[in-house]
């Protein structure tokens, strides 16, 4: 057993038939992500004397006869989800020193399940970006090229799973932030259906559309993840009471009789020659499982990033107020509360998380708020019908995660040009609708040397995991793009803890 | 205060904390005092990723709050969020309702002292969460020239209804019989204590003057930090004669908030309300709205007694009590019970009971401590004693001692009166024998009353009552006396 | 639907954001030109068309009122991560208006 690139599933079975403990699995990561990190920057903070404490107690339950789903899976956690005891930041100046007194459910729920916790990852700064670069504490590099980004928001949470620092990790999906950076670090995101899993311990940052999903190495991996965190959870009203399906061991393995949309309005003759190739081979992959693919359209897809981008700095100007140096996080001093809360909050906040509240709290001021903020809830509304007519003619719909591969640090420094990553993304998000990204294959970015991974966005109607999931795995069943990459940190360790490349990944 | 010339505009604004087990959004307990930022949990102290899910008993004591006013319920409602910062306000947003109340409309029915009767329309009643407490570290506990201020998030959370009256009140007293129905209302359907000194009360009122027969509203000022209902009479009543004062000196009333100076007896300026607050509300998108179906408002609906309002009208009306009695009655829920069971049971003598329960039993239940309501004597045995007294089968001081008796002891008045012998005399001539024989015995008395001493029957009228062993009816005593002193025989 | 020039210093002002000369010069094109992409948002018809009020349709999620003793936090906890206390309270700097 190779606790580094097995499954999460092949680990959990090892440890609940005692043929290795979480123990040991935990004292292989401790240093292995302790050595590989200092390249990648995932974590913000490791937490091996805590990953030891949950080794032990799920050595303990596994002995008593209990089987654990996720039995000592190394996870880790995306820093803006609370775990009683950790420091907690969002990526943040202002939360530098948070250290939560409770814990996420979806964060205990897999706790539960046995897994163990190697760190909280870095992110976009309360999770708002796509590259991982307004982390205001920390840099994350993609495991694919250490002068990449990983992409973002949850930029640590896929570096550390596509660089074998975690088997598994927690991101938050608001907007793309669990498929984009996926796609650029050649690993699997999930963002289930809005409400599926609890946001409770998660950090807000647009409430109607964060979402906890897991990133793997493999389909079958996030529906183990997903099985064990999804699910009503009385602490928050959003989350729906419906029964969750298991996904694990149910997933289908060809696309025999499946419509697969092909969305007009993403067009693949907007992208560059090489990723074009990528994406026309994927497609041609799903016809060669048994796919019909089928040309649907979603008109008002085009408003999607001016929607999202009224709605959810809207939802973040009101979520971020209650950082204010009072009971919590920085506080920078002033003559009255007045001045402490401007002070407070101009030393805390970085320029992206200013820009996004400066928005939102324009879009709901007075005298705007039926143009900006109520428009876009309208138009969302049209966006969320526009898929829904789409879903008559399909069961899932096909498109790039991300317009191009990881590109370089710094290269798109206007925020605006940075927005546009999310433009595959957003639609489904502003409808709320399951969606992931999986590995399709790599191109060469102009201004690469390497090959770099790409991710084929998969969306599916509300509620419909298994079957998003099953579509997924029958792909990267047969296709099996990731394992045709190496990470540059693989460089870095000894070969000895590289994986063959056809594996064990089952 | 009238006056010929002005007419005083007043709108209430009051918030009241409700009676529940734990807050609006958290399972933090709703308890007055305790040790500050002990009863503090992530979501009412706003940590990030924390989340409100609403308290369906709040939601509950809404409805039948609205309800009691014959609001209406609309089908949907559903929380906004009011944006602003204040360090009291753990979120610098509260959970509000905006444009979508629970309740709509309604009508307050009050009454004033005098026995007057009015009514006030309601705008809405709205379900918030209340904010934490600051203390201000200054000389005086004040705002003005605090250092620093000290928060206690206790209170923080506690779910909040927001009264919205219409500007139908013209005076102070009118504004305090409002609140006072409101205050009776709540506290008798169980959905608030309405303890002002507590906090749990609190009001401020909207005053404005204009020229009695205009059609427009003045300017009107906001008129806050009054304490209890005497404040609020007081305020108001001052807020009303400054604006006079200012109008008739020449000059104009200013958009602004004013503080009630308890001591002073006066208002101060406390900002100048032109500076609008921009709340950005926007529907609060970790909550779910609430259906409000029919089934549920026919259900509530049934669990409503009668109201206060109600009672006193029927106190009034049916039963004839003066206006302060039937008061006294409907403050005290379970001394009105009591006196509805024995009235009922002594088949409709409601002055004979009240002054029983509002007399001689109010006077032993306070000098004991034990309520009425929880005492020895039953309903059924002042309804008995009731008819005795009303029937005249026993006098007023028979009735005072039946009235001890059954109080310390219990037990029936009807059985208390024959195993006492306290039956009145009412005997035309067994009474007349004993006058005879009391005429006989004070010649002098006599000759003094004929001689133009009238005063002297009280003398005569007790020597009877003496005579007969207190058992004489005192009336037909007199009665009987006069006749026999004028000369019959 | 127009192309307002945002009133940065009075949305920060709302937003209790003090910000430099040098952050409004340099926020300004940028919000100006997020708000290009956003006002071409009027060319979409949304006449009759409701609002999104919830993602996924529920309603009436509420709780029951009990006290939850599990979650209440003990006081240190509570007190634990505020920049500045006084005994049992969280201490802050003197509050001018009414409401700050």
């Amino acid at each position: 057993m190779d606790p580094f690139t097995d499954s999460a599933g092949a680990i959990a079975r090892a440890v609940n038939a005692r043929s290795t403990s979480a123990v040991e699995v935990a004292e292989a990561l401790i240093p292995r992500a302790e050595r590989v990190d200092a390249q990648l920057g995932a974590y913000l903070q490791r937490t091996p004397e805590l990953m030891r404490e949950h080794a032990r107690r799920v050595d303990a339950r596994v002995a008593s006869g209990e089987s654990l789903p996720l039995a000592g899976v190394p996870v880790a956690i995306k820093d803006n989800m609370c775990l009683t005891g950790t420091r907690t930041t969002a990526g943040s100046k202002i939360l530098e020193g948070f250290v939560a007194p409770y814990t996420a459910t979806a964060v205990q729920r897999l706790l539960d399940a046995g897994a163990l916790p190697v760190g909280k990852t870095n992110l976009d700064e309360f999770a708002m970006g796509s590259s991982g670069e307004n982390s205001a504490l920390g840099l994350t590099r993609n495991p694919y090229d250490l002068d990449r980004v990983p992409g973002g928001s949850s930029a640590g949470s896929a570096a550390a799973v596509g660089g074998f620092e975690a088997t598994l990790s927690l991101g938050s999906d608001t907007g793309g932030s669990i498929r984009e950076p996926a796609a650029f670090c050649n690993v699997v995101g999930f963002k289930p259906t809005y409400g599926r899993v609890s946001r409770y311990g998660l950090i807000a940052f647009a409430s109607s559309l964060d979402q906890i999903g897991p990133f793997a190495r493999s389909v079958a991996d996030a529906a183990l993840v997903y099985d064990v965190i999804a699910g009503k959870d009385p602490l928050d009203a959003t989350s729906v009471d419906r029964d969750v399906e298991p996904a694990a061991g149910f997933l289908r393995e060809d696309l025999r009789g499946v419509r697969v949309g092909i969305v007009k309005e993403f067009a693949l003759d907007a992208l560059d020659a090489a990723s074009r190739a990528v994406y026309e081979a994927a497609y041609a992959d799903l016809e060669r499982l048994g796919a019909e693919l089928v040309d649907v359209t979603l008109p008002t897809a085009e408003y999607g990033l001016a929607t999202y981008y009224l709605i959810a700095p809207a939802e973040c100007s009101s979520n971020l107020a209650r950082f204010d140096g009072v009971r919590y996080g920085l506080r920078a001093d002033g003559a009255d509360v007045g001045e402490m809360y401007e002070r407070t909050r101009a030393a805390g906040f970085g320029p992206e998380v200013k820009r996004r509240i400066l928005i939102g709290t324009y879009a709901l001021s007075s005298g705007y708020y039926d143009a900006y903020y109520l428009k876009a809830q309208k138009a969302r509304t049209r966006i969320a019908e526009d898929f829904a007519r789409a879903f008559e003619r399909c069961d899932a719909i096909v498109s790039p995660a991300a317009s191009s591969p990881a590109f370089r640090f710094n290269a798109k420094s206007d925020p605006v040009t940075m927005y546009l990553m999310d433009y595959y993304t957003i639609p489904g998000s502003l409808a709320g609708l399951p969606s992931l990204s999986v590995p399709c294959g790599a191109a060469l970015p102009e201004d690469g040397t390497r090959p770099m991974p790409m991710g084929l966005q998969m969306t599916t109607p509300l509620f419909t995991e298994r079957a998003l999931l099953g579509y997924a795995h029958a792909y990267e069943r047969a296709t099996l793009h990731a394992e045709k990459l190496t990470p540059v940190t693989a460089v870095i360790e000894s070969s000895t803890s590289l994986r063959a490349p056809s594996g064990n990944r089952a | 205060m009238s006056s010929s010339t002005w007419e005083a505009v007043i709108g209430i604004e009051c918030h009241v904390e409700l009676k529940t087990a734990s807050k609006m959004f958290c399972g933090c307990p709703n308890e007055f005092g305790g040790e500050p930022n002990t009863k503090v949990c992530p979501v009412c102290l706003a940590l990030p990723g924390s989340l409100p899910v609403p308290n369906a008993m709040a939601i509950e004591h809404m409805l039948r709050a609205g309800l009691a006013f014959d609001a209406t319920i609309p089908p949907l409602s559903k929380f906004d969020r009011k944006n602003y910062f204040y360090p009291d306000m753990p979120k610098n947003y509260q959970i509000s309702q905006f444009d979508m109340p629970l309740t709509q409309g309604g009508v307050v029915r009050y009454w004033l002292e005098d026995g007057t009767r009015g009514e006030c329309r309601l705008t809405r009643i709205h379900l918030e969460e209340d904010t934490g407490k600051s203390t201000h570290a200054s000389a005086d506990g004040r705002l003005a020239g605090a250092t620093s201020s000290l928060i206690d998030f206790n209170r923080a959370g506690v779910p909040l209804m927001e009264c919205v009256g219409e500007p139908d009140i013209r005076s102070a007293d009118e504004a305090v019989a409002f609140l006072e129905t409101l205050a009776r209302t709540f506290r008798e359907l169980g959905v608030s204590d309405v303890k002002m000194e507590e906090g749990s009360l609190r009001c401020d009122a909207n005053v404005s003057i204009r020229k009695r027969g205009a059609a427009e509203y003045g300017t009107k000022a906001e008129i806050k930090n009054m304490n209890s209902f005497r404040s609020v009479r007081r305020a108001i009543a001052s807020e009303i004669a400054r604006q006079i004062e200012v109008v008739e000196s020449g000059g104009r009333v200013i958009q602004e908030t004013r503080g009630w100076d308890e001591a002073a007896g006066v208002t101060h300026s406390q900002r100048s309300k032109e500076e609008a607050h921009d709340y950005r509300y926007f529907p609060d998108p970790d909550l779910v709205p609430i259906d409000v179906t029919e089934e549920t408002v026919a259900r509530v609906r049934a669990t409503l007694g009668e109201t206060p309002y109600e009672r006193y009208v029927r106190y009034v009306d049916t039963f004839g009590l003066d206006s302060k009695r039937a008061t006294q009655l409907v403050d005290d829920a379970p001394l009105a019970a009591f006196f509805d069971r024995a009235v009922t049971a002594s088949g409709g003598k409601a002055q004979a009971v009240v002054a029983f329960v509002l007399g001689d039993l109010a006077r032993l239940a306070n000098e004991s401590g034990t309520p009425l309501a929880a005492g020895k004597v039953t309903p059924e045995a002042l309804a008995e004693l009731a008819e005795l007294t009303s029937s005249n089968a026993i006098n007023s001081k028979a009735a005072k001692q039946v009235v001890e008796t059954l109080w310390n002891e219990g037990g029936s008045a009807k059985a208390l009166v024959e195993r006492e012998g306290l039956a009145q005399v009412s005997d035309r001539g067994a009474v007349a024998a004993i006058v005879d024989e009391v005429l006989a015995a004070n010649p002098n008395v006599v000759a003094d009353y004929k001689a133009g001493k009238t005063n002297v029957m009280g003398f005569l009228t007790g020597a009877v009552m003496k005579a007969s062993r207190g058992k004489a009816n005192p009336t037909l005593a007199q009665e009987l006396l006069k006749e026999k002193l004028s000369g019959g025989s | 639907m127009p192309t307002d020039r945002i009133d940065i210093r009075h949305v920060a002002r709302l937003a209790r954001l003090a910000l430099t000369d040098d952050e409004i010069a340099t926020f300004a094109p940028q919000l100006g030109s997020l708000m290009t992409h956003v006002d071409a948002l009027a060319q979409l018809e949304t006449e009759n068309v409701p609002a999104t009020a919830q993602v996924v349709p529920s309603r009436n999620v509420q709780r029951a009122d009990t006290v939850r003793p599990e979650t209440i936090l003990a006081r240190e906890a509570a007190l634990s991560n505020a920049p500045q206390v006084q005994g049992p309270y969280f201490r802050v700097p003197r509050i001018i208006a009414e409401e700050g």
